[in-house]
């Protein structure tokens, strides 16, 4: 059965998920995000896989949860806490939300999962540095080159055109 | 484990349909975004509930989840600028205004 950690874990989780899409300002909704995200690294450390949980924190709570930071500090002021939305489809999505989760969550109850235990020990994450350096280095290599590639596209798309009229910049 | 598979999962799907609920309701190109990171986060989640029950896979299933959320990282920049430059062009962030590529 689900012990108290865990249940804290959870409502942490799914309660600042629903946060960060109802929250009326975008900031303090970037930072219920982070809560998400936080949970979900807790989520890992449960799972003993704490290799996993510090790239969770270091990739997600510190660098993408502050980069949407900065994006909504860079829009207007009013549009940081304008809610734009019409109620029918709000309503629409509460029913697929809930559809969603009943129907899904009716599937993997019914399906073999819930008999899934194990009691083997939980993989060192001094295994998953070997593996990466050996067996999934070409796919390291890989991901390095597509995160290189992603960063200089971001970059040459948020580029500033400054035009040049008369000798002069007009920004 | 204190904890079974089954939770883990449960979790993983109301995230998912938190996930669903955002994107199908915000107009807001940035609450899209967070939308689609709880979502990538739910698949994550999944992802180290099995590697961590399913012995076998050694440590196939936290390489893999590292490599997920390294190209989630890559997404949400390419997707944060994207966003600036509609903003820039159209002065708004609803994804309704979006119409043309011309701007």
């Amino acid at each position: 059965m689900a012990d108290v950690l865990f249940l804290a874990l959870s409502v942490l989780t799914i309660g600042a998920a629903i946060a960060a899409l109802e929250l009326r300002s975008l900031i303090y909704g970037s930072i219920a995000l982070m809560g998400t995200l936080g949970g979900i690294a807790g989520f890992f450390i449960l799972l003993d896989s704490p290799f996993v949980a510090m790239f969770q924190i270091a990739v997600y709570v510190g660098s993408i949860a502050v980069l949407i930071l900065f994006t909504v500090m860079l829009v207007k002021r009013e549009l940081i806490f304008k809610k734009i939305e019409d109620p029918k489809r709000k309503f629409a999505g509460i029913g697929l939300m809930l559809i969603t989760m009943v129907a899904v969550g009716a599937i993997i109850l019914d399906s073999g999962v819930k008999t899934i235990t194990t009691d083997s020990a939980p993989v060192d994450f001094r295994d998953i540095g070997v593996d990466f350096l050996t067996y999934y280095w070409p796919a390291l290599i890989a991901m390095a080159l597509i995160l290189a590639g992603s960063v200089i596209g971001a970059l040459v798309l948020a580029r500033r055109e400054d035009t040049v009229e008369n000798g002069q910049r007009t920004d | 484990m204190a904890n079974e598979l089954i939770e883990f999962v449960l979790v993983s799907v109301a995230l998912l349909a938190v996930g669903i609920y955002g994107l199908s309701v915000k107009r807001n190109a940035i609450r899209m975004l967070f939308a689609i990171e709880i979502i990538v986060n739910a698949a994550n989640l999944n992802l180290i509930a099995f590697a961590r029950f399913m012995p076998e896979a050694h440590s196939g299933g936290q390489t893999f989840a590292l490599f997920s959320i390294a190209i989630a990282a890559a997404e949400v920049a390419v997707g944060l600028s994207l966003i600036i430059v509609a903003y820039r062009l159209y002065k708004n962030i609803d994804i309704a205004d979006f119409r043309s590529l011309k701007g």
